[in-house]
């Protein structure tokens, strides 16, 4: 009875914690012997990337980059989850309309992102929007499939409840549907940014002049190694801090009914 | 509190399941008429499989494809609350809050939320998730839940099945209090014979096969006789005979 009322426990505990910090610590040794054994200008040692890292931060350049890079991943990927979760809903309600379009989507999820991406720039010129389009379009049947599969598992018993109680269309919405499908929007929401901020890259390299992607293409022209690794380095750092800040954070809150 | 004014009146002259696939399709319910007096408790019983439950979700209005008329009287179908066979609760939602999740928020039935709780023994566990509860106080919340809209009808699908026995005896004593507390009239379906006597003031015995009413029974216990195990038994032999 007690324990019935108890809060959950919490998620993370400290042994989490040190095996990630083990583990982590383990990746830069590696890095590091890999650089000593290669001793080559093109595979720099950790201690060099954060060097130039610093440098970049100070001159301004990584943070305007980093900044421009992550308002395309925002709005690309608020675009992307929106219209796939329509998309997916309509699908995973209407078995008709699924059966339909189930090839159409097939093909979607099957286009090279590279395809994707050219041909926005040569259709609707080298413009933000193409960019974001481009990005959105390519990330859109991934949610469309994990919505649609969530659309499918709506509990028919708890749809009962909700017409015999008459909740009416706004309270069965946020109390009986949208907790039922938070689960799959929150798998194609950390699924989706990983896959977004990876194509936005792509976007700002072909047909940007700032960005992350942008810096990236230009390192690469120079062969600029330890420039290409700070800028790697430091924006994986800002995506797990999103991760851990805001996406995790937000995970528990979704699943702390659970058991 | 509102007098019991409406009578529910059934009439299903048909209902089938259609064909699927290979399985041909099945007659489920013929000719089943009755009509529910205002506070009476009556319970439909049958053996499994019988429709029993069919019955119930057309009455409630979740199944509409049926030949004939339910009539719950002018605006009668506004006041009815349903109790199924799973408890059906929302276990993103404290107990609390599914108890209080029909109501509107300024709704002036939220009041006796505390003291319902309380009669129902879920005092401790008021904002505890039902994942985290017993089966059987997972059903005392789908309970409440039912009894806090103050309901002028109340249908219930064998709402204490898969509970050991004292927890189930439990639960009707429970609901025979809230009952006589606040008059409802009860349409309850069960296969348990014991606890169709024990809860009903008329029995509808249901056949097998394709469904229709074979008796109509009254039964005579006080509310203090309920609690006596003897005369639930006598009761039973009366009702059924030694079958």
């Amino acid at each position: 009875m007690l324990q019935a009322v108890k809060a959950p426990a919490r998620r993370f505990k400290l042994g989490q914690v040190g095996w990630s910090l083990g583990s982590l610590v383990a990746l830069v040794a590696v890095w590091e012997l890999a650089a000593l054994i290669a001793a080559s200008r093109y595979m720099p040692g950790p201690l060099a990337v954060v060097e130039v890292m610093i440098r970049e931060a100070q001159a301004g350049e990584l943070w305007s980059n980093i900044a421009a890079t992550l308002i395309r991943v925002a709005f690309s990927f608020v675009v992307a989850m929106f219209i796939g979760s329509a998309i997916g809903l309509a699908l995973g309600r209407n078995p008709g309309v699924d059966k339909f379009f189930d090839t159409w989507l097939i093909f979607f999820l099957n286009l090279p992102a590279l395809v994707i991406i050219v041909l926005c720039y040569i259709w609707f010129g080298l413009t933000e929007v193409a960019a974001i389009t481009a990005v959105a379009v390519n990330k859109i049947p991934n949610v469309a499939v994990t919505m649609r599969e969530g659309a499918r598992s709506l509990s028919k018993d708890l749809e009962e409840m909700a017409q015999v109680y008459r909740l009416g269309w706004w309270k069965t919405l946020r109390h009986v549907t949208v907790p039922q499908l938070a689960p799959y929007f929150a798998a194609s929401a950390r699924s989706g940014l990983a896959l977004v901020w990876k194509i936005v890259l792509v976007v700002e390299a072909f047909g940007r002049s700032d960005g992350v992607g942008h810096q990236l293409n230009i390192a690469f022209q120079l062969f600029d190694v330890p420039m290409i690794l700070a800028y790697a380095l430091a924006f994986i750092i800002v995506v797990q801090i999103i991760e851990m800040v805001i996406l995790q954070p937000l995970m528990a809150r979704a699943n702390k009914w659970r058991r | 509190m509102a007098a019991l004014k409406h009578s529910l009146s059934v009439s299903v002259r048909k209902k089938v399941f259609p064909a699927v696939g290979m399985r041909s399709e099945i007659l489920v319910l013929k000719d089943v008429a009755f009509k529910v007096d205002p506070g009476s408790f009556v319970v439909i019983t049958g053996p499994s499989g019988c429709g029993k439950s069919t019955l119930l979700n057309i009455i409630a209005g979740l199944d509409h494809d049926f030949e004939g008329t339910i009539d719950f009287g002018e605006g009668g179908q506004q006041r009815f609350a349903y109790v199924f066979q799973t408890p059906r609760l929302l276990p993103w939602r404290t107990v609390y809050e599914n108890i209080a999740l029909a109501l509107p928020p300024d709704d002036p039935r939220r009041a006796n939320i505390p003291e319902l709780i309380e009669r129902v023994g879920l005092t401790e566990a008021v904002s505890a998730y039902p994942e985290m509860i017993s089966l059987g106080m997972q059903r005392r919340v789908a309970l409440a839940r039912a009894f806090v809209l103050e309901p002028e009808f109340l249908l219930m699908d064998e709402p204490f099945v898969s509970l050991d026995d004292p927890t189930a005896q439990g639960l009707r004593e429970l609901l025979v209090e809230l009952w006589s507390r606040r008059p409802t009239t009860v349409l309850f379906v069960t296969h348990d014979r014991a606890e169709a006597v024990m809860l009903a003031t008329r029995i509808l015995r249901l056949s097998g096969g394709d469904a229709s009413i074979i008796e109509d029974i009254p039964v005579s216990l006080s509310i203090a006789d309920r609690s006596s195990r003897d005369k639930v038994l006598a009761e039973q032999r009366r009702v059924f005979g030694n079958t």
